[in-house]
């Protein structure tokens, strides 16, 4: 567990977390692993867990009928995969596929749910890195809405 | 009756700097959909055929009987004879400027406005950050930064197209991938599965980048709003206002100051830009109408 506490403490979404609440995720955390291609979840799932990216890239997709899939978003080392777990009713709204070889920790969102209602200063301070993450992927999709390459530059 | 004036033969700006030299075009490629490349030379006959520019100004260029428009060179400055601009074809002038071939001439004013700044970009990290056909004015910049590498420290280039078909001078970014002095890193806004890129805001790559915030220097050219969300992720990164560069992009005319056609608050972008420091019109980019 010890090795897993380290990994978890030295990922920069849990940066600087107290060592109390640290023990509470690292209940809910295990290490994974998915070969390139590999899809960690698809769009319509449960969103039973989320993963802080260790090595390798994620490709987050929809898929439009008659286009395939369409690649939004690819995440890297240091980012985290996954907010539908926070939001009811708590299922995929994408599909997520790792490009190349993805180490990475997962972790049970139902267990970590679990002791954000019991706990709720340790609701408020995963709130409170989540809600960032959430803020730059909203002006992130902002930009790409406006499509401002479409203009000249 | 007085003579007629003499037609310009050289590439520099003549003393009267609305009256146009001819050049002609030498080679024209396509780059991305809509985006043409064209080498221009101008006519010879003061022995020379070089027009010495900076990194980051712009020409006048003229097809006769069409209209003029300020284009951007994205050429290399240590090639005087020729030279390069990026045009995409969306307008009247600029769709017939695309169509131009070899010999055909091409009215041409300039070098105009001020340019990157490269002296102030000497002894430190240089990030350069591009949206679209930004990329095009930062080129010379990049050809300068690598002609004097060993003047600069870290230098990063993240650029952002709309998709992978997007992408500007796609084979050249692969042999500069292939130097070890230089970080690049490209992301497109969207893209279809067999693409291996980054996919996301080419602002998102700003926080993952090696660069020393209190020595370093951004270069930002790209649309307006995406200069704004390039700006705001820099200075998060920890960059002061005095280290942010950006190129402005306006309705040019005249290309020396004259006509105010592209005033911006208390500066004209012909004259005083293209390039500004961020601290300068800072208070200017959000307005609506200016």
């Amino acid at each position: 567990m010890e090795g897993l506490e380290r990994i978890v403490k030295e990922h920069p979404f849990f940066a600087g977390l107290e060592e109390g609440f640290l023990n509470l995720v690292c209940g809910c955390a295990k290490n994974v692993r998915f070969e390139a291609g590999q899809y960690l979840f698809h769009e319509g799932e449960p969103a039973d867990q989320f993963y802080l990216i260790r090595h390798g890239r994620i490709a987050l997709e929809l898929t439009a009928p008659g286009r395939g899939a369409i690649i939004f978003q690819t995440l890297t080392e240091g980012e985290i995969v996954g907010v539908s777990w926070v939001i009811p009713p708590y299922r995929w709204t994408y599909d997520a596929r790792a490009l190349d070889l993805l180490r990475a920790i997962a972790i049970d969102a139902a267990c970590l749910r679990q002791k954000c209602e019991a706990d709720h200063d340790l609701g408020y301070e995963m709130m409170k890195r989540f809600l960032p993450i959430l803020v730059q992927r909203l002006q992130a999709t902002r930009l790409q809405i406006l499509d401002v390459y479409g203009a000249p530059a | 009756m007085a003579p007629p004036p003499e037609p310009p033969v050289h590439g520099r700006t003549p003393p009267d700097p609305m009256v146009p030299c001819v050049a002609r075009v030498r080679r024209r490629r396509r780059d991305a959909p809509q985006v043409w490349t064209l080498d221009l030379e101008v006519d010879g006959g003061d022995g020379t055929k070089n027009f010495p520019f900076a990194p980051g100004q712009f020409n006048m260029l003229t097809v006769f009987g069409v209209g003029e428009v300020p284009i951007s060179l994205s050429g290399d400055p240590a090639k005087p004879g020729c030279l390069v601009h990026t045009v995409r074809a969306v307008g009247a002038v600029s769709d017939a400027l695309a169509r131009l071939g070899p010999g055909d001439p091409v009215g041409l004013r300039g070098p105009f406005g001020a340019g990157w700044p490269m002296t102030e970009a000497a002894g430190r990290d240089v990030v350069i950050v591009a949206g679209g056909l930004g990329l095009a004015p930062l080129r010379p910049a990049l050809y300068q930064l690598f002609a004097g590498r060993a003047r600069y420290g870290k230098i990063v280039l993240l650029y952002g197209a709309r998709s992978p078909d997007d992408i500007l001078f796609r084979r050249e970014i692969e042999s500069w991938r292939r130097r070890l002095d230089i970080e690049i890193e490209v992301t497109v806004d969207h893209a279809s599965s067999v693409w291996h890129g980054h996919v996301g805001v080419v602002t998102t790559l700003i926080s993952r980048a090696d660069f020393d915030p209190l020595h370093a220097i951004a270069l930002v050219c790209g649309p307006e709003v995406m200069m704004r969300f390039a700006i705001t992720a820099l200075r998060h990164s920890g960059l002061d206002d005095q280290s942010i560069y950006l190129s402005m992009e306006r309705n040019m005319k005249c290309a020396i100051g004259f006509c105010g056609h592209c005033q911006f608050g208390p500066v004209f972008v012909c004259r005083d830009g293209p390039v500004f420091r961020h601290d300068r019109v800072q208070s200017l980019l959000a307005l609506k109408e200016i």
